[in-house]
């Protein structure tokens, strides 16, 4: 494929997203192009897997934002993996989102399918980005399509959850984001992804080094690092599947990969290690994913419940990041793969359990398990997916955190994530077996009674998604790792 | 001192009279409160200015530039024109502020601009109470989210309104 | 007869609207007026946008009107810093052409209307004037001419408090004229000449006299009044607020820009870069004014409950936005206030026009009258979105471009304390647009259906509008023209002034 696809590929949901609108009228033809619009897109995005594997690095220069400065894309592996789970999982989301949408009534469904797809685009965007500027156009650009999907109901509830959202998003991307990339394109003159980082020469000293940081990690509201994680769960006041892909996959994902990417790219690990300036965020993080943790077990809301669980695992990678080890980046890599088919299975699942019988709390869900086996069941595996447990993709990820801060010698971090680990057995694990092992109250329905199947299918192909990856986990990771310059 | 007692005050007295003029009347601009008088003063502060150019062009004991015989010394013509353009704008500026004064005059009944500022400011205060009595009142009709509506809130929070 | 046209066209631009003035007002009938108006403005354009090659081929078009050789006679020049000013000037005033009709027809009698045609077409000659004159009293007897049009035309608004803002807008910006023509009157004093390629030359042999410096105060205060720089800004929410919608987006576009213009014209060319801003603070004075403007603009702004004058507060701070830009007196710094100064005026005369469309369908101006309009008026509502967030910043609009070049100028100055300022105007800006779009798309449409009667605006309306919305948007994704011409013009006003 030539490069110049890269560009299209990016536009290719905007450009559909147009008969999705123009169709609106028919449910079934628009939902049609809309799946088939997912469908063309990840088949684009893999037709680059194998020149991307052969060490093919495609570019293409759009035209220049500024003097200097194009909107560019550049296709390195970590791109390309994120590019392909945004895009795998629209599909299967689109699906789902169908049965959801319709199961339930909801309004403005063309509008929700119109913004969908510009989110997505918006998420190939930033996956296929060649330097900062381009990266922030698109993250803006998601911040922007998803506040309709967030405010989808457009009532006082989801009116106020919007100005957190919005408002935590754009004060964080435009108060600090945007000045940290013009402060690193004054100083270093590049704020192009470059292999190594782009301020090996430049002076820049330890702690101006750490504020520089510090104004990335905080500006990218996105990797939601306490102080800054309230948006998530204002976010979740939106329908379900939009909280599946966007608040699970593509909008906190894309703030853990600009995270990684700007580890990576624009600092470098080894620029990193030798100033420290990444160590105060280990720690921040650390905080993050244990305190997240503990709210999580206090929420009943199964949703809200979901969101505190994503913050953690979001400070993971952002763990990962920080910790300035190459092992420790590629394993947050490959942890933004294995969180992400985790976490949609259990947002599909508590979606499943709304449309089927309307229920959102997590002590209302006793003895639910009979009812709906194949969602509970696929809500275990993501479950013990998420906690690290092997056959499942989770395991792999958590194995090789542990292994990158024994490299950079920080073994505290081994003990965050043992401690975390229990934390997410007891909030994850404790719905399937009040679904499983406790008796059910009188209004729960007898017999079997599962969302319609257009819920059901996706999130039994996103739990099988679970353990397939384990069994990829390395290729996976060492595709990544690739492109990180990593040896282990 | 004294050499600026004797020649330097005197010898600048049309400076000293064009700063007074000024003074005055931006003092009147400032400080009245009927805008008539308001316009005279800013008449006055103009005429200072157009002052201030033709003391710069004069010359001691020369002659209003008309070409004469002899060899008689001139006045700068150039100020002279300049000025006579701005004076043009000040009765331009002059015209309109007194037509818009009849105006306020029929719209208001008086032309002290107390009375108008406080007409408006009542008109305004009024109309802010409105809006915000409207804005309560639609705050208070929005819709709300169906209780069971699948978002994150949790059985003991309290919905916002 | 080309050839002839060519060389003539300095003054054609300034002539055309001028002698279309009077013949509207002999027209006397609305319609004719308007033609006229569209006529003369898009002809004034096409000449702005010809000159503007021009320039950028021969650096600088001089003209010698009357054929009067300069110094002695009145010259016009045009180099990049006044031709992109000026394409700003005719180009909103041509798109506000198209945009006027119906507007106009539903807020002023038609018996009224050609003089309102005639008034703005008084107005876009004397900004016009402005950016082409080479001379320092034209520039004030076009900066009046402006002015005085002006006050008409804000004193033409439907609602009576109009008169009285036109008024005090008539006191202060007449007080900022008069100190101007005492600051020319000043340096003509010491310099004998009005040219001001000629006042560059001699004005360095007297810079230390006190004639000079209280010459320099005079002319800043009096252009600061006429820009609307904090503490000088009282006059400007009331006026834009009052004035017919078409006038708010043609002037709050155009007026105060070219005030800045005329201020920065006056500062680098004339007096120097080394002068104003090495001998005298000025460079200090004005940050702080900027960003005192900023802020308080940015806060008054979110607490309007008038949509015409939310936007005005909000014109209030990015003015100061504009002038910390130029105060920087680096290449740098003037480029990227000069950009801001052109995106302002594409952002605000879109914003005043979406706002005058919904205005002309509710008749009414406040916040709480917008409610639901985002479901009666899409194109109208989206226009405004993409404005406000223009405004904001937000990338792939122009405001962003402006934030860029702003925040990498204050950073290479080191002004750490104004960028922050900078970015927190910025953050306020959020609230104050996220409360317009809030009322279009979260509140209902009233159900009194007496509003009902008009759907989606006119589609000279709309055309206008969008036609700003699309340059905004060009300019965000590619904006590497406009900053090659910024910088080109940045570096002829900051290395050739001293």
């Amino acid at each position: 494929m030539s490069d110049v696809w890269l560009a299209w590929l990016v536009a290719w949901p905007v450009v559909m997203a147009l008969p999705v609108a123009l169709f609106g009228r028919w449910p079934n033809l628009r939902e049609a192009i809309s799946l088939a619009t997912g469908v063309a897109l990840l088949v684009g995005v893999a037709t680059f897997i194998g020149p991307v594997a052969a060490g093919a690095r495609p570019s293409f220069s759009v035209f220049s934002i500024l003097p200097g400065l194009d909107l560019a894309f550049a296709l390195e592996p970590f791109g390309l993996i994120f590019a392909l789970i945004a895009a795998a999982l629209w599909p299967l989301t689109t699906l789902y989102a169908a049965g959801y949408m319709r199961g339930n009534d909801e309004p403005h469904q063309t509008r929700f399918f119109v913004c969908f797809a510009l989110a997505i685009s918006a998420a190939i965007g930033m996956a296929f980005s060649a330097n900062l500027l381009t990266l922030f156009v698109f993250y803006e650009m998601m911040t922007l399509t998803t506040y309709p999907l967030v405010t989808h109901h457009q009532d006082v509830e989801s009116r106020d959850s919007g100005r957190v959202y919005i408002g935590i998003l754009m004060v964080t991307s435009i108060g600090l984001f945007l000045p940290a990339i013009v402060i690193t394109w004054l100083i270093a003159g590049n704020v192009d992804f470059t292999p190594g980082g782009v301020f090996a020469d430049t002076g820049l000293g330890g702690l101006a080094a750490m504020g520089l940081y510090g104004a990335f990690i905080y500006g990218v509201g996105k990797a939601a690092v306490m102080p800054i994680h309230r948006w998530l769960p204002a976010a979740m006041v939106a329908p379900t599947p939009v909280s599946a892909l966007l608040h699970a996959v593509a909008v906190v994902k894309a703030g853990a990969f600009t995270v990684l990417k700007i580890t990576v790219y624009i600092f470098g690990i080894d620029f990193l290690q030798v100033t420290g300036a990444s160590e105060p965020f280990v720690w921040l993080a650390s905080f993050t994913l244990l305190a997240a943790s503990i709210v999580a077990i206090y929420c009943d809301n199964l949703k809200k419940r979901l969101a505190y669980s994503t913050i953690g695992q979001l400070s993971y990678i952002v763990l990962g990041a920080a910790m300035a080890s190459r092992l420790g980046a590629a394993a947050g890599g490959l942890h933004i793969v294995a969180h992400a088919f985790g976490k949609i299975t259990l947002f599909f699942c508590a979606g499943a359990i709304y449309t089927a019988v309307h229920r959102k709390y997590v002590s209302q869900l006793n003895g639910l398990g009979r009812a709906m086996p194949l969602t509970f069941a696929a809500f275990t595996v993501a479950a013990l997916s998420l906690i690290g447990l092997p056959p499942l993709a989770g395991a792999w990820s958590k194995w090789y955190l542990m292994s990158g801060a024994l490299d950079v010698d920080m073994q505290i971090v081994l003990g965050v994530l043992a401690v975390s680990s229990l934390l997410n057995i007891v909030y994850l694990l404790d719905i399937p077996a009040r679904a499983f092992f406790l008796p059910a109250d009188d209004q729960a329905p007898r017999g079997f009674s599962e969302a319609p199947a257009a819920c059901v299918i996706p999130l039994m192909i996103t739990a099988t998604g679970c353990v397939v990856l384990f069994f990829y986990a390395r290729p996976i990771l060492d595709f990544i790792a690739g492109s990180f310059g990593s040896t282990a | 001192m004294t050499q600026f007692l004797t020649e330097t005050l005197p010898g600048l007295f049309n400076y000293w009279i064009v700063i007074g003029l000024m003074m005055i009347g931006f003092y009147t601009v400032i400080a009245h409160d009927n805008l008539v008088k308001k316009l005279i003063g800013l008449s006055v502060f103009q005429s200072a200015v157009f002052i201030l150019y033709i003391s710069m062009g004069s010359i001691h004991g020369s002659t209003a530039p008309i070409i004469i015989d002899g060899n008689p010394v001139y006045a700068h013509p150039l100020p002279q024109v300049l000025i006579l353009t701005a004076i043009v704008v000040g009765v331009s500026t002059t015209a309109l502020g007194l037509a818009l004064i009849v105006r306020i005059n029929e719209a208001y009944g008086s032309i002290e601009e107390d009375d108008v500022l406080a007409a408006d400011l009542a008109t305004s205060e009024g109309e802010e109470a409105r809006e915000e009595a409207r804005s309560e009142q639609a705050e208070a009709e929005e819709a709300h989210a169906a209780d069971d509506a699948d978002d994150g809130t949790e059985p003991t929070e309290r919905r916002p309104g | 007869m080309i050839t002839a046209f060519f060389n003539q066209m300095p003054v054609l631009v300034v002539v055309v609207p001028l002698l279309a003035a009077p013949l509207c007002v002999l027209a006397h009938r609305a319609f004719a007026a308007w033609l006229l108006y569209v006529l003369a403005s898009w002809s004034a354009f096409g000449m702005a946008f010809l000159l503007f090659v021009q320039a950028k081929i021969a650096g600088q078009v001089s003209y010698a009107v009357g054929d009067w050789a300069p110094p002695f006679g009145i010259e016009l020049v045009i180099d990049t810093y006044s031709a992109l000013v000026l394409l700003l000037v005719t180009g909103v005033a041509a798109l506000t052409g198209i945009y006027a009709r119906k507007s106009i027809a539903s807020e002023i009698t038609i018996e009224r209307e050609y003089l309102v045609f005639a008034l703005m077409l008084l107005c876009l000659a004397g900004l016009i004037g402005i950016t082409v004159t080479g001379d320092a009293f034209n520039l004030f007897v076009f900066l009046e001419i402006s002015s005085l049009s002006s006050y008409a035309l804000i004193a033409m608004g439907p609602k009576r408090r109009a008169l009285l803002s036109s008024f005090q807008y008539l006191i202060m910006g007449t007080v900022g004229g008069t100190f101007l023509l005492i600051g020319i009157g000043l340096i003509f004093m010491m310099t004998g000449t009005l040219n001001m390629a000629d006042l560059a030359e001699r004005l360095p042999g007297v810079y230390d006299t006190r004639t000079v410096q209280a010459g320099l105060a005079f002319v800043v205060v009096g252009l600061s009044l006429k820009a609307a720089l904090m503490p000088a800004h009282i006059w400007l929410p009331n006026a834009y607020t009052y004035a017919p919608s078409t006038v708010s987006a043609f002037i709050a576009a155009t007026a105060t820009k070219v005030a800045v213009y005329a201020l920065f014209r006056f500062v680098f060319t004339i007096f120097g870069v080394g002068y104003a801003f090495g001998s005298l603070p000025l460079g200090t004075l004005l940050l702080t004014l900027a960003a005192i403007s900023m802020i308080a603009g940015s806060l008054a702004s979110i607490f309007q409950t008038d949509v015409k004058r939310l936007l005005a507060w909000s014109s209030v701070a990015q003015m100061g936005y504009i002038v910390a830009g130029f105060a920087l007196a680096s290449t740098a710094g003037v480029s990227a206030g000069l950009v801001h100064l052109l995106n302002h005026g594409i952002i605000k005369g879109a914003l005043f026009m979406a706002v005058g469309a919904m205005i002309w369908r509710v008749r009414a101006s406040s916040i709480n009258d917008l409610a639901g309009l985002g479901r009666a008026m899409p194109l109208t509502s989206a226009a405004f979105v993409v404005g406000g967030l223009s405004l904001i910043g937000v990338p792939a609009t122009a405001g962003f471009i402006s934030k860029w070049a702003l925040l990498s100028a204050l950073f290479e100055a080191g002004r750490y304390g104004v960028m922050a300022v900078l970015l927190v105007a910025s953050l306020l800006s959020i609230i104050y647009v996220g409360r317009v779009i809030e009322a279009l798309y979260f509140r209902p449409l009233p159900d009194d259906v007496s509003h009902h009667q008009h759907g989606e605006a006119p589609l000279g309306m709309q055309v206008a509008t969008w036609a700003l919305i699309a340059i905004n948007i060009a300019i965000g994704v590619h904006a590497t023209p406009e900053l090659e011409a910024t910088g080109r013009a940045a570096a002829l006003l900051v290395g050739g002034g001293t």
